[in-house]
């Protein structure tokens, strides 16, 4: 039986975030959460992510992941994220939205790209 | 000495006006504070409560976009910040009176116009999509829109935007999930009655130039009640060949809009109750009414040989008879003080990167022009709050004294604040709908409601 502190130890892992600068955020984790609840849990500061609040109907959260990262992640690529994916600016064929995407063990020090700016998609 | 440094440190804070509470006035304030959290913004609206769009314009279906609304509040209750309703600028108060006031001033005002057809019998016959979307999201200026659906089957919307999708959507949708939404009740009324059954959506150009976007025509395509029509022979030469080196967006895009014409064309009417139609290479030339039908001639378009990207007229046109004719070709901004300069075709004030003159800025639709989702008009706010925050760097500023000021020149008008705003949400949470008038609006802040 593990104690809680060797739990929780466990349970986290790294996540870097690179913002468009350049500049790295580290931070961590815990299993199971998607990208999103990393960066209000740990208040990283990135400007403007996650306006929906996780419900597919912004692109705020938009993440530009490397392959290899992108080949692991568990959640496949829906139809609707794709839809607002296309809306993102920077749009990558490994990009995802953040609050579609939960942190795995195999996902433990991933790094993944925030880009910055937007693609005027909608005009009415 | 202490004091001196105090002195400084109070002399240090900015005082920046925001007029209009839409997104783009929320996310500059939002970011200014960020760069400078001693600052002090004011944020001027001039209906009673806050929200632009979001409130007013978004679809009562899409709840989930109006989330941001939870970033704006945490705003409102910063405490660096003032939200004064009911005041409009321009007609309030000059801008020389905010120049005194402010060391910066952000129009954000959106965009209060629509574009129109011009065409004989717009007047008398077509409704504008700016005032039907105002009219179901409760805007207390078109709640007097006479909207009648009963014995009506045919509608037809002029405009290929997302703006179109809404309206076709609210058209077409379940009464059912209507009711689940903050649609205004006398809105909810009328599409219970209405028996409108066939939706068609006009553009002037092709399949490959429509300005929607993806969600909301799959939101359509997916529909259970509806059933999409299209004519086939519109998507002629758009084939996977030609599709295969588009941008993924407008990639998919195109796909879905062919497998739902290939669909339409094969399935038999079905069990749908309604249908859609995209007619594509429509220009309106008139509409006219014929008892108790309209009839809506269209001039039939072919595209420029020299411009794929353009059409040009035929001569040739055809008359459609519907019951209802919207039309949605666009919103435009509008002029709100005669001291600054405006360009009166795009409907924006001349500026280059957010930057009217020293001190005047503008953001989002009207700065902008009224295009693009709330992600883009978060980011132009953004990169306008630094410009205006390097801006205050290079210039030494004196003491202003903001809203203090102001509100003793507007005295003929009760102006409203958060707390108000709060009372009339809370109103509507508790009575499970949107408050319409404004007239309602302040017997609830007076406490008579
Ligand atoms: C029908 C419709 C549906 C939409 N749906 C979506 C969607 O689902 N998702 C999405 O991402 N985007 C959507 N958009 C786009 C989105 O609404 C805009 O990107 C955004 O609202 C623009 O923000 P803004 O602050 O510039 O303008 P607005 O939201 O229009 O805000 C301007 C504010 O200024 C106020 N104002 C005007 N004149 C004055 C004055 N003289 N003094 C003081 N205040 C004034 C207005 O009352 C208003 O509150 C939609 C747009 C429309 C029209
Ligand atoms: S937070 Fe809006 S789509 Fe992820």
């Amino acid at each position: 039986v593990t104690t809680p502190v060797a739990k929780t130890d466990v349970e986290m892992v790294d996540i870097t975030f690179v913002r468009s600068d350049g500049s790295k955020i580290a931070t961590k984790g815990k299993i199971g959460d998607n990208l999103l609840d990393v960066v209000v849990n740990n208040n990283v500061d990135l400007d403007g992510f996650g306006a929906c609040e996780g419900t597919l109907a912004c692109s705020t959260c938009h993440v530009i992941f490397k392959q290899k990262d992108f080949d692991i992640i568990k959640e496949k690529l829906t139809d609707e994220e794709l839809d607002m994916l296309d809306m993102a600016f920077g749009l990558c064929d490994t990009s995802r939205l953040g609050c579609q995407v939960c942190l795995t063990k195999e996902l433990a020090g991933v790094e993944v790209k925030v880009p910055e700016g937007v693609n005027d998609a909608r005009s009415s | 000495t202490g004091l001196d440094v105090r002195l400084l440190l109070r002399r240090s804070n900015h005082r920046f006006c925001v007029i209009g509470s839409g997104p783009a006035g929320f996310y500059a304030a939002q970011h200014l504070l960020k760069l400078k959290p001693s600052s002090r913004v004011d944020i001027y609206e001039k209906l009673p409560v806050p929200f632009g769009l979001v409130r007013y314009g978004v679809a009562p279906d899409h709840p989930e976009v109006k989330n941001v609304t939870h970033t704006f509040t945490t705003v409102l209750k910063n405490p660096n910040v003032a939200f004064i309703g009911n005041f409009e600028a321009g007609k309030d108060i000059t801008l020389g009176k905010l120049k005194e006031s402010y060391h910066a001033i952000l129009l954000a005002y959106g965009a209060s116009e629509d574009r129109k057809l011009n065409i004989p019998g717009e007047k008398e016959h077509v409704v504008s999509a700016r005032d039907f979307v105002g009219w179901y999201n409760g805007l207390p200026a078109n709640r007097d829109l006479a909207i009648n659906l009963e014995t009506k089957k045919r509608a037809i919307i002029i405009g290929n935007g997302n703006v179109t999708l809404d309206i076709a959507r609210i058209l077409l949708s379940p009464i059912e999930l209507l009711e689940k939404t903050d649609i205004s009740p006398y809105a909810l009324d009328a599409l219970k009655k209405s028996t409108i059954s066939e939706v068609v959506i006009c553009g002037r150009r092709g399949p490959l130039q429509v300005s929607f976007t993806i969600k909301e025509l799959r939101e359509l395509v997916n529909m259970k009640s509806a059933r999409a029509v299209s004519e086939i022979r519109d998507f002629d030469g758009i084939n996977e060949q030609l599709l295969k080196d588009f941008p993924r967006p407008k990639k998919r895009l195109t796909e879905l809009l062919l497998k739902s014409a290939q669909a339409s064309d094969t399935t038999s009417s079905g069990s749908y109750s309604k249908s859609w139609f995209l007619k594509f290479m429509r220009s309106p030339k008139m509409v006219e009414r014929h008892g108790d039908k309209l009839h809506l001639t269209l001039e039939i378009n072919e595209f420029d040989p020299a411009n794929k990207e353009r059409v040009v007229g035929t001569g040739k046109t055809e008359v459609n008879i519907c019951d209802i004719v919207f039309r949605s070709v666009g919103y435009k901004g509008r002029r709100i003080f005669d001291e600054l300069p405006f360009d009166e075709n795009t409907g924006i004030i001349p500026n280059v990167g957010g930057k009217i003159e020293n001190g005047i800025y503008c953001v989002g639709w009207a700065g902008q022009g009224p295009r693009g989702v709330i992600l883009s008009t978060m980011q132009n706010s953004f990169d306008v709050a630094k410009t205006i925050i390097q801006d205050m760097e290079s210039v030494p500023h004196s003491d202003k004294s903001g809203f203090e000021t102001i509100k003793n020149l507007v005295t003929d008008k009760r102006l409203t604040c958060y707390t108000d705003f709060v009372k009339i949400a809370d109103f509507e949470e508790k009575h499970n709908r949107k408050v319409t008038t404004i007239d309602e609006m302040f017997k609830i802040i007076n406490g008579k409601l």
